[in-house]
């Protein structure tokens, strides 16, 4: 196995495992810790695609800035481990039937995609067989600033209205 | 294929660049040791006393007697304190420390007079977003210090951890503004060219290093800087009039002398890195380049003497001040100056 | 690796993602495997950008983190003022727009 399978395989572990985990785990600040986990494994993942300029800035943003936030807001509201027990015992969607039949659909619904899957062509094309890899800072910059300009000035916009919505939601009422 | 790596691991390039990494390690461990005999030197002469001086030669073994009490304290842990959290934390914030220090080169490409076929470079890992990459560490620092602050399961430690890292990734924007200033400067995010765009001389003996253009930019990287490794003036959040220690109230022992070098390292690195972008790196008269690493090491010496300086002449800012300090004066400082410089670099060529 | 290694990755880890939605009782959760899911979606486009040589992968990753980054801030909010309007994070509690 070459270094770089080796490596996809290592980084896709951590990623699949982590994501897991966040979705099996009781303790809120667990899940956070599992999905930072992820974020690194993804950020292996954009480097051996050879985008190490998305990697970093997955790690500053989602990572640093993102995760803390909900870190934060679970450490203020102290947020208890999940007990769903009492709540599941009436809800309809965890009765036996509704788990079977829920049960069956899913193994259908992955037998169909392996189906769809190995009927595509091309999709054991390497990855970096074709074109060379863009990586340079420089060149991501020209074309963000050209060719997505409008997008980019509407990101801002979105990220204003995100900051005045985010203090204005989480304001005390002074009732 | 076993034998082609063999013959690459003991190749002299490797170990010159194991060398390389265990001088790093080694000597981050060392900076640590001599900043806390430092600290108490600088603090005494500062306030006309001696500081300490019975043990060893005018106390030179001090740092020694503290790692060995340290050593044998008693490692407590509160009952309802979470286990796994609790002794995550220290790891990560020493883990982010070390890590941060990777791609910061401290010298020029050397062969290490011909020994090696080819220039090695001074650095652990030569990536070309070098910026970004000390950056994004720097991020994950807050995590050690949040899940300390609240894996202590103590009024004090949720109070100074969640203070601690809210005035840390305040304080990041203006760091990564400074750093973007820099960036735009020298037109590469790569810590190397940073410094080798610093080369020469204006008039012959101005060195050109971006300190004289970017004044308010060092400021403001300084500040944040300062901020951003929780010491005076702004370590409100530990200091012990204020929080009793913040977030490393609980931790007593090895997980505390984590905590304590890795606030260390993470001071050298910061010095370092100023160094680099706003000090011309290894540049300086009378040494050639292929010494360059002491004229390094000297201005990191110097940053160092700085952070002692404010921390024992300037009183500490309150938490409120200091995040009004954060948000309304270095920000927008750093804004303007980011402004201010993508002019000059687009009208002067800077 | 090939580019259907990355896909299926990518397919993986969205319907982990979808699967924490569904599943979970705690909206901060919740919003956890929403953000599974667009990381999900930015590995696809990164390695299809990968493959066709192109930039514009990488370009669509940072509007699709900055959106998710909006989207969290806004969504965490919204999460507190529900919290205190229950004293409860779990989605089955709020109910009163149910006939």
């Amino acid at each position: 196995m070459s270094f770089d399978a080796l490596f996809f395989y290592a980084f896709a572990a951590v990623t699949v495992i982590g994501s897991l985990l966040v979705v099996l785990q009781k303790n809120p600040v667990y899940s956070v810790l599992s999905i930072i986990a992820a974020f690194f494994g993804l950020a292996g993942l954009y480097v051996l695609l050879e985008a190490p300029f998305v990697a970093v800035v997955q790690i500053i943003i989602y990572a640093g800035a993102i995760m803390v936030l909900f870190l934060f807001v679970v450490m203020l509201l102290n947020v208890p481990r999940e007990d769903a027990a009492e709540w599941d015992r009436s809800h309809p969607l965890y009765r036996p039937m509704a788990v079977r039949i829920g049960a069956v659909l899913a193994v259908l619904l992955a037998l169909e995609l392996g189906w769809a899957l190995s009927r595509t062509a091309g999709l054991s094309a390497g990855v970096a067989d074709d074109s060379p890899a863009v990586s340079s800072v420089a060149e991501l910059g020209k074309v963000l600033f050209t060719d997505y300009m409008f997008a980019f000035e509407v990101t801002s916009i979105l990220i204003i209205a995100a900051m005045v919505g985010a203090v204005v939601l989480a304001r005390k009422r002074e009732h | 294929m076993i034998g082609d790596f063999i013959a690459f691991m003991t190749s002299p390039t490797m170990i010159a660049y194991m060398g390389v990494v265990t001088v790093v390690f080694v000597g981050l461990q060392l900076m640590a040791a001599v900043m806390v005999y430092a600290e108490r030197k600088v603090a005494a002469f500062m306030q006309q006393r001696y500081g300490p001086y019975p043990v060893g030669p005018k106390g030179l073994l001090q740092p020694i007697a503290d790692v060995v009490k340290l050593f044998f304290k008693e490692e407590l842990r509160p009952k309802a304190a979470d286990a796994f959290l609790f002794s995550l934390a220290p790891i990560i914030s020493v883990a982010a420390a070390y890590l941060a220090f990777a791609p910061v080169p401290f010298g020029a490409p050397t062969d290490f007079f011909g020994w090696l076929p080819e220039p090695l470079p001074l650095q652990v890992s030569d990536v070309n977003v070098a910026v970004l990459v000390i950056f994004a560490v720097a991020s994950m620092g807050v995590y050690g210090i949040v899940l300390a602050g609240w894996a202590s399961n103590s009024k004090y430690s949720l109070l100074g951890g969640l203070r601690s890292s809210a005035q840390m990734i305040s304080y990041e924007l203006a760091y990564g503004m400074a750093l973007a200033t820099v960036v735009m400067m020298a037109g590469t995010l790569s810590l190397r060219g940073i410094v080798d765009a610093q080369q020469g001389y204006w008039l012959g003996f101005i060195p050109k290093w971006y300190v004289i253009p970017q004044a308010i930019g060092f400021f403001v990287f300084a500040c944040a800087g300062v901020a951003e490794t929780n010491r005076a003036p702004f370590d409100f959040p530990e200091a012990e009039q204020e929080l009793v220690a913040g977030y490393h109230t609980e931790y007593s022992s090895m997980r505390f002398a984590m905590f304590f070098m890795a606030e260390y390292i993470n001071m050298v690195t910061v010095s370092a890195v100023a160094a680099n972008l706003y000090l011309g790196g290894w540049h300086g008269p009378f040494i050639s380049p292929q010494f360059g690493w002491i004229w390094f090491v000297i201005k990191v010496a110097f940053l160092l003497f700085v952070y002692l300086w404010l921390r024992w002449t300037l009183p500490r800012f309150r938490y409120d001040q200091l995040m009004a300090f954060g948000w309304k004066v270095l920000l927008p400082l750093a804004t303007v100056n980011l402004i201010l410089t993508a002019a000059g670099v687009l009208y002067f060529e800077l | 690796m090939s580019i259907g290694h990355y896909l299926v990755l990518s397919g993986l880890l969205f319907a982990i993602g979808t699967a924490g939605v569904f599943l979970r009782r705690n909206l901060i959760t919740l919003l956890l495997s929403v953000e599974i899911m667009l990381n999900a979606v930015n590995l696809a486009f990164v390695a299809f950008g990968r493959q066709l040589g192109e930039v514009d992968g990488q370009i669509i990753t940072f509007f699709v983190m900055t959106v998710a980054a909006a989207e969290a801030a806004v969504g965490l909010a919204l999460v507190i003022g529900l919290f205190r309007h229950r004293e409860s994070l779990n989605p089955e509690a709020f109910t009163s727009l149910k006939w």
